[in-house]
């Protein structure tokens, strides 16, 4: 069947159910209510003064009634600096547990090595927002028979609680806790910031282990993940490299074609009509969107304009927005720096926020809803303006969804900043090969070469005009680039599908197929 | 023509290639080791503008290593260009 967007998507996929195909943005949501039922979460018992405690996390996972063809859950606040995901799936690979489903709120480089227990199924199913690397190639070339899911961060939320994922085993990392599991990434030696996405873990798995390098008396303050959902608790001489964790402070990018864009795009926010006092501003942490943020703020500063609310992935020059008075609050559901996690720890008006008031849009209202302006990064971008951010131009899997079709849902103005090539690649296609975030939410398109305005929304293209701003036709530009790139040869394909897409409300809006290899 | 020495031009970097050209014993021909990150996409653009500067640089008896990271195709002429008059001791204009 075809989706709304043109895409083909299989009624039925074996080992994951009966998939629904994308029909807009906001058609599921219309109704007001959501179809699918919330499934209730486990109920536990635990005597006073029982302890919790577990001396490895072997014992922890064995306490944990580890099981063949569990689902195991874990967060990415530690980034590339995780290393119990790996841990975990060796102790269970040790044991002779099989046909795990892995749930990663991400996957990134350092979780390469549990590429033997794909092979060796081990792991046969992944859900993840993300995947990368030796994994991401793997996986695009066929290792697993069932594809893996790749959804959003509030996309992950909604398949919880709605029981598409069924999660098992949720372990935890965490910088600090108590003996009874209460928890927190914003203290500690391998301090990580906001817990966000791990919440929704804790709350739905059936067990959940929290494991921590820094055991604090009882009890540890913030409650960022509370003591009544967790089962056992695991001290570690280490939860991760506290160097890939989090470091210092994010610098902005030097790359003059970075710093172009940027400020290309910091001009269409002046203009675009929603650059008022009271504004609501998301940027990723990536190089051109984060520079926006720097042009942003000189624009705030000149014109005296003061913005409500930064949300979402935080990093240090946000913060010094907030410290600068230029925004009321910062709503951090994952935090890019050390910087951030002292400010969370101390600021109250740094506010930690689980993935749910984030971005899931089956509730009365996600935080990504009241977005005024978001700037989002791109690997590809088609002249219906549908991003991809999960495929590479060589087919495989090098990327995340993350937030990006939540926030693109929610915002006024979604800009989208890229270079309009990359390593001769063009970054403007006909088609994408993968859609993550369809064109419907996103407003405007920002290159060196020049601005391209979605034709559903003229009026913010005539403010642009009106304002002198280099605005053309996507097609125009897709051309230009083409005539300067050459027009690249296709890639070649299997009919066999490794992944799918899901849109942030379980709708299928692309899938992934499996590449040849030359 | 056969190279008269051993000779580079170009860098490792991103949107850039780099060419090293060494002279082979005579009657050897060329023998070419080309590699891309974006060979998929344009392989058969990037051997035909090496076949066709060679040939009109009547270049024998060169064994030519290309490492591509995505140049566009004048940034691969000119790097290329620069190589092979290096590589006959033409110095001039190849700073």
């Amino acid at each position: 069947m075809l989706n709304s967007l043109g895409r083909e998507i299989p009624e039925y996929i074996e080992g994951i159910g009966k998939l629904e195909p994308f029909q807009g943005a906001l058609a599921k949501l219309r109704k007001g209510w959501m179809s699918e039922p919330t499934i209730p979460a486990p109920n536990r018992a635990y005597l006073p003064h029982q302890s919790k405690l577990c001396k490895s996390l072997e014992e922890a996972i064995l306490r944990s009634n580890p099981h063949n063809g569990m689902t195991v859950s874990f967060h990415h606040h530690l980034r590339n600096g995780d290393i119990l995901l790996v841990q975990t799936l060796t102790i269970l690979h040790n044991m002779g547990i099989r046909e795990i489903t892995l749930a990663s709120s991400s996957l990134n480089e350092c979780h390469d090595p549990i590429l033997p227990y794909l092979k060796d199924r081990t792991v046969t199913r992944i859900f993840s927002s993300g995947i990368r690397n030796q994994l991401g190639r793997a996986i695009a070339l066929g290792i697993l028979d069932t594809p893996v899911v790749i959804h959003s961060h509030g996309g992950r939320v909604r398949g919880i609680h709605t029981g598409k994922i069924k999660i098992d085993l949720a372990i935890i990392p965490a910088s600090a806790a108590d003996c009874e599991g209460n928890a927190t990434g914003s203290h500690g030696k391998s301090a990580f910031g906001s817990i966000g996405y791990a919440v929704i873990d804790a709350r739905y798995a059936k067990e959940v282990i929290v494991v921590t390098d820094n055991l604090v008396d009882y009890p540890c303050i913030p409650l960022s993940i509370s003591q009544n959902f967790i089962d056992h608790v695991v001290v570690v001489d280490s939860i991760g490299d506290a160097s890939k964790i989090a470091t210092g402070t994010t610098r902005i990018t030097k790359s003059p074609m970075d710093l172009r864009i940027a400020k290309i795009a910091a001009d269409v926010i002046e203009h675009s009509g929603f650059f008022v006092p009271g504004f609501a501003f998301q940027v990723g942490a990536g190089g051109a969107s984060l520079a926006v943020a720097k042009f942003i703020r000189e624009k705030m500063k000149t014109k005296g304009i003061k913005g409500s609310f930064m949300l979402g992935g935080i990093t240090s020059y946000c913060v010094d927005m907030l410290n600068d008075g230029l925004f009321e609050t910062i709503f951090d559901v994952q935090s890019f720096d050390a910087v951030v996690s002292n400010s969370l720890l101390n600021n109250r008006r740094h506010i930690e926020i689980p993935a749910a008031l984030y971005a899931n849009p089956f509730n009365c209202g996600c935080i990504t809803n009241k977005i005024d302006v978001v700037v989002l990064g791109a690997l590809e971008i088609d002249v219906d303006f549908n991003v991809n951010v999960i495929t590479g131009s060589e087919g495989y899997i090098r990327g995340a969804s993350g937030g990006h079709s939540d926030t693109a849902s929610g915002a006024k103005l979604t800009v989208v900043v890229c270079p309009s090539f990359r390593g001769r690649i063009p970054i403007i296609k006909k088609r994408v090969h993968t859609i993550v975030t369809p064109g419907e939410t996103v407003h405007v398109l920002v290159t060196e070469r020049g601005i391209c305005v979605n034709p559903m929304f003229p009026e913010l293209e005539e403010n642009l005009k009106r304002a002198g701003l280099n605005v053309k036709d996507i097609h125009d530009l897709e051309i230009e680039v083409d005539k300067i790139t050459g027009i690249p040869g296709p890639l070649e394909y299997t009919d066999k599908i490794v992944g799918i897409v899901e849109y942030r409300d379980g709708t299928i809006i692309d899938v992934i197929h499996q590449i040849k290899e030359k | 023509m056969k190279p008269k020495i051993a000779a580079q031009s170009g860098t490792f970097e991103s949107s850039d290639v780099i060419f090293l050209i060494e002279p082979l014993p005579d009657n050897s021909g060329r023998k070419l080791d080309i590699s891309s990150t974006v060979m998929q996409q344009y392989g058969s653009s990037f051997n035909r503008i090496v076949t066709e500067m060679l040939d009109e640089y009547q270049m024998t008896d060169i064994h030519l290593i290309a490492k591509d990271k995505g140049a566009l195709e004048p940034t691969i002429k000119a790097r290329l260009e620069t190589a092979i008059n290096r590589s006959m001791e033409r110095q001039e204009g190849t700073l």
